[in-house]
């Protein structure tokens, strides 16, 4: 269940000194004596940087900030904002924090620099009313291609578009469907792949919830194409909204006689059924995610036979991701001419991103393929906030690699991205900055592997995990430069050896991180140091020249390590420093540094 | 559906109500009903405007649920779309703007700026 309301209460230092423990238990003690229902969170979080003001609460869905509350004021926010949605003006935060601005000039950029093709619908038509997706000129590209076309022509249209698939190795989606349509059989199946599993994604949810018919009709098209007569959606179970919305879609198609028999009188029938996953990321994989509709355990085989020729109960099988079938409705409608003049020569179309991390802007945004990642992050995505410097961009997930600083004006599309050592994977795009650590960050795409790995085959199974230790270890501040060696060794034989696409590009997080931040795994392993300060053991704090010696260090510092006059640059013990931050948090001037006085951001 | 023209027929059916052809005065608000916009609050958004429209009995004005607009870090986002074609985006509302939208928006026409995602015709 969602949570109607958060309440969210400093927990900073600062705010802690003026009783912010006490205030969450009385905003608790509250709710809980005017029985305002148990759906309500209460937590303390970071702090807010606004130290002088505190303590800070700040209640959401609004985005009420209060600042200075007292004990007291507590019983007036709840009875009053909590209870009745009246915000109480008196305690309003009246600082200087006026997003109004901001918010106009990223909605300009933010959509003018999109062409929209996959979410033409999103935010735009009501899901669960069919007619709205049909006053957009919805299933029209399936009439079309009912009365008008052999599947012959669907499938060359197809391949002139020059569509690729989109779920992450950005094969031809027309020779695809030509190879199914060229298996001899008497039953074929279309499949559409929702299993989303790269953490990050979100863009076939989105679609799935914003637009649900365009999927429909399209797996609806590709059965024409091949000779299918049914379809199944594969989703995850994680997804109940839009697993609620295609179940609705699917009744109104069949109701409107969308979807059934003989469709716009061509004596085509089409079925389209659901079948919920429980969420292993290797269901994403093609030949798992068939087993899986079978009923067997979700595991990968061997390839070929693909599934074109022996897939779903044998039968031939064509599958394809979300993104993909999202742009085929379009296809038909405005021809492949059309499609095949937005990108680039050899990806055309659009592509949709998930953008998170350290960027202004999170949320998806459709662009044509070419556009460069420094317009995706500091036009579309507002740039990094806080003042940070940009570190690397992570592109397709667990499988993915980084983008470093160097890469930003290549254009994005499936090429270019393999060749710097990443790939397009489903469009899940993670900034980091100069705060992240790259040697964690690979340490946490492959403990997702670890987890997710299926077990079938040993190099998956095995050599993750012996990867994942000697990352453990280089965390930890155990690391040897021969480990350096093994970890690329090994990455380059899992890559090798493994039987299916998760095992193959497992390595990758690692190898690509090791490749262009090597640097800071040698500050790691031979320095003992991690300069962004996020491996616990390796983290030291120094205070650097600018010190303006303002003492707020000394004060917020509670295990008493630092010392110093005031006025005069200060000094911290780090045989008694636990590695708190809580100094780094306090200093205004930014004096207090993980970083060793030599280091050089890559 | 048995030929390209019933579905075109039913096509321009369905475009007039929804682009509100031939209202002299009909809004359209659409809330921004994705896993995101659910997250950040829009559940008492749509039910403020629902039950606020009908409280007021005001006649063509149609409240929908749509997908992700893609600015999930402003949900929850609501598009105000009149007959005469002026579209509005608002962000970050709450059941206590949206009470302030329907009384200066939708009923005197007054645009409330501080709430603007921006103004941007499509």
């Amino acid at each position: 269940m969602l949570d109607r309301m958060h309440i969210l209460i400093c927990g900073g230092a600062e705010c802690k000194q003026s009783n912010s423990v006490e205030i969450r238990d009385k905003f608790k003690s509250e709710i809980k004596r005017l029985n305002l229902g148990d759906d309500i969170q209460t937590a303390l979080t970071g702090c807010f940087g606004l130290c002088a003001l505190g303590p800070h609460v700040l209640i959401y869905p609004g985005e009420t900030l209060y600042s200075g509350v007292k004990l007291e004021d507590v019983t007036e926010i709840v009875e009053q904002h909590v209870a009745k949605g009246k915000p109480v003006e008196r305690l309003l935060f009246k600082g200087n924090f006026d997003r109004s601005k901001f918010r106009n000039r990223s909605e300009l950029t933010f959509y003018a620099k999109q062409t929209r093709i996959v979410l033409r619908n999103c935010g735009v038509i009501n899901p669960l009313d069919i007619n709205e997706y049909i006053a957009r000129h919805g299933y029209e590209g399936l009439g079309k291609v009912l009365t008008n076309m052999t599947p012959e022509e669907t499938i060359d249209e197809m391949k002139k578009s020059g569509l690729r698939g989109r779920g992450g190795s950005g094969f031809p989606a027309g020779v695809k469907w030509e190879f199914t349509s060229k298996s001899v059989s008497d039953q074929k199946y279309v499949i559409c792949n929702a299993d989303e599993g790269d953490p990050g994604a979100f863009m076939d949810r989105a679609v799935l919830e914003g637009d649900p018919h365009s999927v429909l009709e399209a797996m609806a098209i590709c059965g024409y194409a091949i000779g299918a007569d049914t379809g199944y959606i594969y989703i995850r179970a994680e997804y109940p909204v839009a697993v609620e919305r295609l179940g609705i879609a699917i009744k109104q198609a069949e109701g409107l006689g969308v979807l059934g028999k003989n469709l716009f009188n061509s004596g085509f029938n089409f079925k389209i059924e659901l079948r919920l996953g429980a969420g292993a990321f290797v269901c994403g994989e093609e030949t798992a995610l068939i087993a899986s509709i079978e009923g067997e355990r979700g595991m990968p085989r061997n390839k070929p036979p693909f599934p074109a020729v022996k897939g779903l109960f044998g039968k031939p099988t064509n599958v394809n991701n979300v993104e993909t079938f999202a742009n085929v409705p379009v296809i038909f409608l405005k021809g492949a001419d059309w499609f095949k003049s937005i990108g680039t020569e050899k990806s055309s179309g659009t592509k949709v991103f998930a953008l998170g991390g350290k960027i202004a802007n999170t949320g998806l945004l459709e662009v044509p393929m070419g556009t460069t990642l420094r317009e995706v992050i500091y036009e579309i995505g507002g740039g990094i906030p806080n003042k940070r410097k940009f570190k690397a961009a992570q592109t397709g997930g667990p499988s993915g690699g980084c983008i470093t600083a160097k890469s930003l004006d290549t254009p994005i599309d499936f090429d270019n991205l393999i060749a710097l050592g990443s790939m397009m994977g489903s469009g899940g795009l993670i900034v980091l900055d100069e705060d992240n650590c790259m040697v964690d960050v690979a340490r946490f795409y492959l403990e997702f592997t670890v987890e997710e790995s299926c077990g079938k085959c040993t190099p998956c199974r095995e050599g993750t995990k012996r990867m994942l230790d000697i990352l453990n270890r280089i965390c930890e501040g155990e690391g040897t430069m021969n480990d350096l060696d093994v970890l690329e060794r090994l990455g380059k034989m899992i890559k090798d050896s493994s039987l299916c696409g998760l095992g193959q590009t497992a390595p990758n997080p690692v190898l690509s991180t090791l490749k262009h931040f090597r640097k800071e795994y040698e500050a790691h392993v031979i320095d003992k140091v991690c300069p962004a300060g996020v491996c616990p053991n390796l983290t030291n704090y120094v205070v650097l020249d600018n010190c303006i010696g303002c003492t707020k260090c000394a004060r917020n510092c509670p295990v008493g390590a630092i010392e110093g006059k005031v006025k005069e640059k200060h000094f911290i013990d780090l045989d008694l420093c636990i590695r708190c931050g809580a100094c780094k948090t306090a200093c205004p001037v930014n004096a207090i540094s993980t970083k060793p006085e030599s280091w050089e951001e890559v | 559906m048995k030929t390209l023209e019933e579905l075109k027929a039913l096509r321009e059916k369905s475009h007039k109500k929804m682009y509100m052809d031939g209202v002299t005065r009909g809004v359209r608000i659409q809330v921004g009903y994705g896993t995101c916009g659910i997250a950040a609050g829009a559940t008492p958004v749509y039910e403020t405007f629902v039950n606020e429209i009908k409280d007021l009995n005001l006649e063509n004005v149609e409240i929908v649920k749509v997908g992700c607009m893609g600015e999930c870090a402003f949900e929850p986002t609501v598009e105000i779309i009149e007959s005469n074609g002026s579209k509005t985006i608002y962000c970050l509302v709450t059941d206590r703007i949206a009470s302030e939208i329907v009384e200066e928006h939708i009923m005197k026409g007054h645009r409330i700026d501080k709430y603007l995602l921006s103004k941007i015709k499509r």
